[in-house]
């Protein structure tokens, strides 16, 4: 139930903004954060609880790799 | 964690982003090889557990000595049953009881909101707040709200009865819960070896990482912060692996894409100005203090057990056993898996549900049993 899913933001009206999870267009409430046409939100009944970070999201994995290549696991 | 895990539906990470790359997985999972492991970990999130059994990644796990055990992370199934039976008791009054999909047919002591739904009482399955506000504007009768859920959908009630102007007939049955209490009250009980936690992303996009510290520093126990993709949950798994063997503790956040340090503010914000604190019963567990959420003065009018107290005290004075042989209670406090009731895919099957773990899809019994592991 704490499923929550990501959706682009298209248009926004006051606390009501116009989302397209990945083709199917809803209206959800945004009183929660501040979004803006364009933004990637994650929305959970009805509601957009948070504004992804898009560089954090593209970062992430380099990083993880990055750490696996360097790291050894030398602690014992 | 195959096919799935190169092509296909697998392509769709967020942003077109890929977190299921399989030669990532590999490596993380060489890694925790290396480190020649033998812990457990507890996450509390039914979606975790979702991506866990869906992918095999609980065998891929333990084939690398990390055992995965879901506690009590699924809103449905920590409801109580003097709850269910709370909002079954407004039904048969003649009000109009909306709730969340999976709520619905969880037994109460004998029959379920969607039996009553079947004799026809006026229960609904909303997937928002918002459409249970929409039911209240088009009638004169009182429509109650069940809410239950985290963190993650509390602030959506209190968002609603902030801004939301909902009509005089609309009621709100708080059955809101918060996870950090329950994690600090399970490793309180002691009943099982946890060498760390996977603490639930959606979650901490409301809390931020602050409330898990204390627990850390408590029972010197590691925790990470993991979104729901298979590497999140390969990589979490990896960062608590680390901290253990240095013999660190402490709260880490891996789903930084969407979790902040301090959480959701405004989300915290009218959390807060709507709700207080209260002591609350969880489905397997004993009262926990300060781990519900009630409406504060100045909200009454919309507050279900205020506004209905003389036909719910007889609820409320009521001893409620749970379902015979049913194990919810352990399986939610992590101590049984849910092939180890008897009744699992016997007598209690998605469609003769005997528990709501089999009932919720964030159930540690209906995961198993859709995902056809252990099928006796
Ligand atoms: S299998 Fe059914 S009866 Fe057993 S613990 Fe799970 S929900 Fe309860």
């Amino acid at each position: 139930m704490c499923l929550a899913i990501p959706a682009r933001v298209e248009s926004v009206n006051g606390s009501m903004a116009k989302v397209d999870f990945g083709g199917t267009v809803q209206e959800v409430n945004i009183s929660l954060v501040d979004a803006e046409p364009g933004d990637y939100v994650v929305v959970h009944a009805g509601f957009a609880i948070q504004v992804m970070d898009e560089k954090d999201a593209l970062e992430t994995l380099d990083l993880w790799r990055e750490l696996l290549e360097h790291e050894s696991v030398s602690i014992t | 964690m195959d096919d799935e895990m190169d092509g296909g539906k697998a392509d769709e990470g967020v942003l077109g982003f890929k977190y299921r790359n399989r030669e990532v997985a590999d490596k993380v999972l060489q890694r925790l090889r290396e480190m020649d492991l033998n812990i457990r970990i507890m996450h509390v999130c039914g979606t975790h557990q979702d991506t866990l059994i869906r992918f095999g990644m609980d065998e891929l796990l333990r084939e690398v000595g990390v055992e995965i055990r879901q506690g009590p992370g699924c809103p449905v199934c920590v409801t109580t049953p003097h709850e269910i039976e709370e909002a079954m008791c407004l039904a048969r009054k003649g009000c109009t009881i909306t709730t969340f999909g999976d709520m619905l047919r969880v037994p109460g002591t004998g029959e379920s909101l969607a039996d009553m739904h079947t004799q026809g009482y006026d229960v609904r399955t909303v997937y928002s707040i918002n459409e249970a506000v929409k039911i209240a504007r088009n009638t004169d009768n009182d429509v109650i709200f069940v809410a239950i859920g985290f963190e993650t959908t509390a602030p959506s009630t209190a968002a609603t009865l902030e801004h939301g102007s909902p009509p005089d007939n609309f009621k709100v049955l708080m059955c809101h819960r918060t996870i950090p209490q329950a994690m600090d009250v399970l490793l309180g009980l002691g009943e099982l070896r946890l060498d760390g936690f996977i603490d639930p992303g959606h979650v901490s996009t409301i809390i931020g990482i602050h409330p898990y510290e204390s627990i850390s520093e408590k029972y010197h126990i590691p925790q990470v912060i993991a979104g729901f993709e298979p590497l999140d949950l390969l990589m979490a798994v990896y960062m608590i692996a680390r901290q253990y063997r240095s013999g660190e503790a402490r709260v880490e956040n891996e789903y930084k894409r969407l979790v902040k340090p301090d959480g959701n503010q405004r989300a915290l914000q009218v959390m807060n100005k709507v709700f207080e604190a209260c002591d609350v019963k969880w489905r397997g567990f004993p009262v926990i203090p300060d781990s519900g959420m009630k409406l504060r003065s100045g909200y009454e009018q919309y507050d279900a057990r205020r506004q209905y107290e003389d036909i719910l005290q007889e609820i409320w004075d009521m001893e409620i056993q749970e379902p015979k042989g049913c194990m919810c209670g352990e399986v939610l406090r992590g101590v049984a898996n849910p092939e180890e009731c008897g009744l699992f895919a016997r007598a209690c099957t998605p469609r003769t549900p005997v528990g709501p773990c089999m009932v919720s899809g964030e159930g540690g019994c209906n995961i198993v049993y859709k995902y056809g592991k252990n099928r006796i």
